[in-house]
């Protein structure tokens, strides 16, 4: 029992998540049980070339569908949320936002599943998934919004024209529930257009018309919420995606705090499919998640995707990562750029310069357009802030309301005289 | 079939957990949206029956067995509401919707707002709450100043049968969160229940009996207990006022002023801890606005500031009639 435990200690070493690659050794043992990692599924080699990963191979199928077109949009969507990132920090250095999340370097993973998503799919972000939000039609001013001070939300979530894109989630984990609730209605929807009354424990699942996805961090897998969220997608076999972006870092804390396993293993003990793919290249995202809300959807149960990524940027603008993280890290990484590495992609494709020109400019006006959109969001008005505390009226909300106009007119008075 | 089995379409009398069971029997008939989840409420019919015999009819997919996990059902329920469902959730005890306490607080009061008002949460969370049944930890406890101080909850406690029948159907039909706290030491206190005569709206403070000498005011369980005090007061020749919250957030001050006006004395009685309470708000509401008519100062008789003690010492805790005379007397002497 010792030798093993020494054993699994030193494995438990060898796996400890070596950021400057892609956190994947070939072959372990723990505690005598093998648990061999397959490669994370990559399409694309650091480069760009294409070199499908053993792993892809499985997953081919589903870029068949896709045109060069399709692809150019995905390298649009990048470059244009990089550019209003990059915005956004400077609006805060200028002390125009209060903060800002950057999500520089999370795109590719982002652009891949945002476009695999169906019309009909509902996503619950956390508050660093731009690409995704970006992708489902949500106005990039809506985004800052709240880094504006201006809302606690920023876009109308029963607008059809943002794509069911959900609200921001702060208190990480939280959403996971919530998606896992919405998967569930999913599932209820089904059954009573099929004129079914059982949800059995046990039961297979059913088809569902439409499939739900939950975005968040290496962090945030440490929430209960998180392992409750699989828990009842696996229980009810609801249409519910799991994305979690490892980034490698929460904050200051590196994934080694947060677990000494590849995360998606936990995914594989509630029942998940579940698999680790190289979170900087689209194309695995695109793929995977495909695949994976075509099974949740066929009723064949929730997956879990691990997007192995990296934070290039700050967590948010409040934040100094060279106080914990090496800067030849953060190198290794920006060799794997996912927009620099899509490039190389489609310039493999043969897309020239003036495609590439013409993107950059584009994402250059629409970041400047965010900017001024940014700066001219109206403030709210005071009555904003007992408006909609509930939907039904509230007397308390009236009181106080009434209050503070008759408080506010006196002191108007009082400045006068 | 037992009475619980069948619609009610008479007046009769029930316990407050089956006239909780007909309510719940008929919100679901009315509405295909109304789903309700928990704990046991399945073929159990939850640990105090109060879901008996909904899942043989309505389905497991409307009486929805959950896993044993409080932040998912209620993060669930949130999601559902969503997805435009009536998700109508049971906490199995006061003491275990502390690990939903996040969703609650953080997302479910919040989201309403946070939406500028697009997304609704109907979202009943049912709280069988308090003492006087000799449980164990976590069993016995008053939880609602946490969520009367939350903006965006509401928050509800029936005391006898007849509002329990209705003032389900009326939280569920609310498109606000409601927390509804059942008195689970009263759930077999029969009362009339009538089918036909729609209670107070479900914000309404109700004065259950009428006197002069001094403003009693609670919920839930403590309104049996007010009685009691009233009863045992009227042999002394005092008689009391006997208000019934029913609303705990919204509270529902306007009788209450009204009362005091007339008897210039304020008792108010909970079985939670005095520090921060309901009462507390009560009583400083009332000092605001009743200021020169009252006679004395406004009183509060709670639970001790402890945690709610071994089930041996429950009767010691909780306050009963003759704490409630004790504060009547000290405000008639003041």
């Amino acid at each position: 029992m010792v030798r093993q435990i020494r054993e699994n200690d030193v494995n438990i070493r060898m796996r400890t998540y070596p950021l400057v690659t892609l956190g994947w050794v070939s072959a372990t043992t723990t505690f005598g049980v093998d648990m061999t990692d397959p490669e994370p599924i990559r399409f694309l080699d650091d480069e760009g070339r294409y070199a499908p990963s053993e792993t892809a191979a499985a997953f081919e199928g589903e870029l068949e569908g896709l045109d060069l077109d399709d692809l150019m949009q995905w390298y649009r969507d990048m470059a244009a949320v990089r550019a209003f990132d990059t915005e956004c920090t400077h609006l805060q250095r200028q002390g125009q936002l209060a903060l800002w999340a950057p999500s520089v370097g999370q795109e590719g993973g982002q652009v891949g599943i945002a476009h695999a998503a169906q019309a009909e799919d509902h996503l619950f972000p956390t508050y660093r998934e731009h690409t995704v939000a970006y992708v489902r039609g949500v106005d990039l001013v809506g985004i800052a919004g709240q880094f504006r001070g201006v809302t606690h939300g920023g876009w109308d979530v029963t607008d059809p024209s943002n794509g069911n894109c959900h609200l921001y989630t702060l208190v990480l984990g939280s959403q996971a529930q919530h998606a896992a609730g919405f998967a569930m209605g999913q599932v209820l929807d089904a059954k009573r257009k099929a004129g079914s009354d059982s949800l059995a424990p046990g039961e297979a699942g059913v088809p569902t018309e439409g499939a739900t996805i939950v975005f968040y961090g290496d962090g945030t897998t440490s929430e209960g919420d998180v392992s409750e969220s699989m828990v009842f997608a696996s229980s009810f076999q609801s249409p519910l995606l799991h994305v979690m972006q490892n980034n490698s870092w929460a904050i200051s804390v590196p994934v080694a705090r947060q677990s000494r396993t590849p995360i998606y293993r936990r995914a594989l003990g509630f029942g998940l499919r579940a698999v680790q793919i190289d979170g900087n290249d689209p194309l695995a995202g695109y793929a995977v998640a495909k695949r994976f809300l075509a099974e949740a959807r066929a009723g064949n149960g929730p997956g879990y995707i691990e997007a192995l990524t990296y934070r290039m940027g700050a967590h948010t603008t409040s934040d100094d990562p060279t106080r914990y993280r090496e800067s030849d890290e953060l190198e290794s990484w920006r060799r794997r750029d996912p927009i620099v590495r899509f490039e190389g992609y489609l310039r493999e494709r043969g897309v020239g310069d003036d495609f590439f020109e013409e993107a950059a400019q584009q994402a250059d006006e629409i970041a400047k357009t965010a900017r001024e959109g940014i700066l001219t969001m109206p403030e709210p008005g005071r009555d904003a802030m007992f408006e909609h505390v509930y939907s039904e009226p509230h007397p308390l909300m009236d009181a106080q309301r009434e209050w503070l106009e008759d408080y506010e007119a006196a002191m108007n008075e009082g400045g006068q005289a | 079939m037992s009475e619980a089995h069948i619609s009610l379409t008479e007046r009769q009398s029930l316990p407050i957990s089956k006239a909780i069971n007909a309510g719940l029997r008929a919100a679901m008939a009315a509405d295909e949206r109304v789903v309700l989840m928990g704990e046991d409420i399945g073929p159990l019919g939850g640990v105090f029956r109060v879901t008996d015999g909904l899942q043989r009819d309505f389905g497991s997919a409307r009486v929805i067995d959950t896993p044993l996990a409080e932040a998912g059902i209620v993060g669930s329920a949130i999601g559902l509401a969503m997805a435009g469902y009536r998700p109508v959730v049971e906490i199995q005890f006061d003491g275990f919707v502390f690990p939903a306490f996040n969703q609650i607080v953080t997302q479910l009061a919040k989201l309403t707002s946070r939406t500028d008002g697009k997304q609704s949460m109907p979202v009943v969370i049912r709280l069988p709450y308090g003492g006087h049944i000799g449980a164990v930890e976590h069993h016995q406890e008053s939880p609602e100043a946490y969520f009367a101080h939350t903006a965006g909850l509401r928050v509800v406690a029936p005391s006898n049968a007849h509002d329990a029948y209705w003032m389900i159907q009326q939280a569920i039909k609310s498109d606000d969160p409601v927390i509804f706290m059942e008195p689970k030491a009263k759930y077999w206190q029969k009362g009339e229940v009538d089918p036909h005569a729609l209670a107070a709206p479900l914000h309404r403070t109700a004065v259950v009996r009428a006197g002069s000498d001094c403003t009693v005011v609670g919920f839930g369980a403590m309104v049996t207990t007010l009685l009691q005090a009233a009863d045992l007061a009227a042999s002394e020749g005092t008689t009391l006022e006997v208000l019934d919250l029913r609303s705990i957030s919204p509270i529902d001050y306007d009788p209450i002023l009204t009362s005091v006006q007339k008897t210039g004395r304020l008792v108010v009685a909970q079985e939670a801890q005095g520090n921060a309470s309901v009462g507390s708000e009560i009583a400083a509401t009332v000092a605001e606005r009743a200021f020169y008519a009252l006679q004395a100062p406004p009183l509060r008789v709670s639970g001790f500031d402890v945690p709610f003690p071994p089930a041996k010492l429950e009767g010691v805790y909780l306050p009963d009639a003759d704490r409630v005379l004790e504060a009547v007397d000290r405000a008639l002497d003041y």
